[in-house]
């Protein structure tokens, strides 16, 4: 027990800092590339749409990152016993279903409308 | 704790709760569960919608051209930044999560002063974002002073909405967004040249149409009235109802999930203060609500990305 050896708590502190840096530095890269995306197309000889889903897949790894520092080390789930972390996090690939089901039964809905109307 | 053995026999003899944690703090973890799927189902909402409007060709609402508004600059210097202001706010988040995590590491040393400094801060982070969202809410709602109006008309396969994004983009659309009409480029010229169609009342618009080889929209405009720009339930100038509908539902839920979160920390803040868990012997009681501050925060972290990202 980290917390029984640790009486002063500076370890405890120094891995909260460390956490908090990480998550500051992640959302800072995400502001960078949101401000200096459009700049890359040109120089790199790139497609816009390229370079634009290429940054909304960086955004979504970098998101996926800040939610495991969150989730791991703010909520404790990775210092909590093995069958609680799993418990919590095996329902969720329910979500990962869900996402590609809804997202590809959007892109249908979107054609047949469009066959309907034009 | 993952190194710690679970007591077996206290397990079964019911001394100590399954996974090691106590039924409170299993509690608090299924609950966010549960509410970890319905944010799920939001954001997987507005994906769905967004895939739909992407292959009708209509265009989805650019968050760059949306989210401008600073307060100060944009009061003070009139300027426009886009995304700043958001970038703050999920700062102002993220270092509340911060705070409440060392509330709860002083809460293992039961150090009671740090426990309420370190609450103290956390219901000001909360407390300042709220107001952030107040204030991003209202920009959006009024829109920008030279940005879109709508027409509205009942009665037209529900309500047909004339958008005017900026020059040149003339388009007639349902109330789903899907556009039954383009201008043609006749039309869209006699607009302009009449200094663009928020320059224009609805039947100047309506005449326009009529002589410049789009009656169909002239028709269908007939007796519309003129909205301001901005955004309601029906219509918005960024992009289709339902970008507005989602940001209304999904920020606002959100909202009311970090002021619930203010309120709960607000009374173990008070408990703290009492000395309500020094008599208790520990300080669990901040673990769990911290629980729920940084699911707040980790929904936070997606809104951001899905809203205004990507």
């Amino acid at each position: 027990m980290a917390q029984a050896i640790d009486t002063s708590g500076n370890n405890a502190r120094k891995s909260i800092y460390r956490t908090a840096i990480i998550l500051s530095l992640l959302t800072a890269f995400e502001f960078l590339i949101a401000f200096t995306w459009e700049l890359l197309p040109g120089p790199l000889g790139l497609e816009v749409e390229t370079v634009r889903t290429f940054k909304n897949l960086l955004y979504i790894i970098l998101t996926i990152f800040k939610a495991f520092y969150i989730i791991a080390e703010f909520m404790h789930l990775k210092h909590e016993v093995k069958t609680l972390m799993y418990s919590v996090m095996i329902p969720f690939l329910f979500i990962v279903w869900l996402i590609i089901g809804m997202i590809i039964e959007g892109a249908y809905y979107g054609r047949i409308t469009l066959e309907a109307y034009g | 704790m993952a190194n710690v053995a679970v007591d077996k026999k206290a397990l079964i003899e019911g001394e100590r709760p399954i996974f090691n944690a106590s039924y409170g703090k299993l509690m608090m973890w299924f609950f966010l569960m549960s509410d970890a799927f319905t944010f799920s189902a939001l954001l997987i909402a507005y994906g769905a919608l967004r895939v739909r409007s992407g292959e009708q060709g209509v265009l989805w609402a650019d968050p760059e051209a949306v989210f401008t508004h600073t307060p100060l600059l944009y009061e003070l210097f009139h300027i426009e930044a886009p995304l700043v202001f958001v970038g703050i706010m999920t700062f102002i988040l993220i270092l509340s999560s911060v705070t409440m995590v060392l509330a709860v590491e002083a809460g293992h040393r039961r150090s009671q002063k740090e426990v309420e400094k370190w609450m103290f801060w956390t219901i000001i982070g909360g407390l300042t974002f709220v107001l952030c969202q107040a204030y991003e809410w209202y920009h959006f709602i009024i829109g920008h002073s030279d940005g879109a109006f709508a027409l509205v008309k009942e009665g037209y396969d529900g309500v047909t909405a004339l958008l005017v994004s900026e020059p040149g983009v003339v388009a007639l659309k349902d109330f789903d967004g899907v556009v039954l009409a383009k201008g043609s480029s006749e039309f869209i010229n006699a607009i302009n040249a009449q200094g663009g169609a928020h320059e224009l009342g609805v039947s100047q618009i309506v005449d326009i149409a009529k002589a410049n080889g789009a009656p169909e929209i002239g028709l269908v405009l007939e007796g519309a009235t003129k909205t301001s720009g901005g955004a309601n339930m029906i219509v918005n100038e960024y992009g289709p109802p339902a970008f507005a509908n989602l940001f209304f539902f999904v920020t606002g839920f959100h909202g009311s999930h970090v002021l619930s979160g203010v309120i709960l920390n607000y009374i173990i803040y008070r408990n703290v203060k009492k000395g309500t868990y020094e008599k208790r012997g520990h300080y669990e009681m901040i673990e769990k609500v911290g629980l729920y501050w940084h699911f707040v925060d980790l929904v936070w972290v997606f809104v951001f990305t899905f809203f205004y990202l990507v």
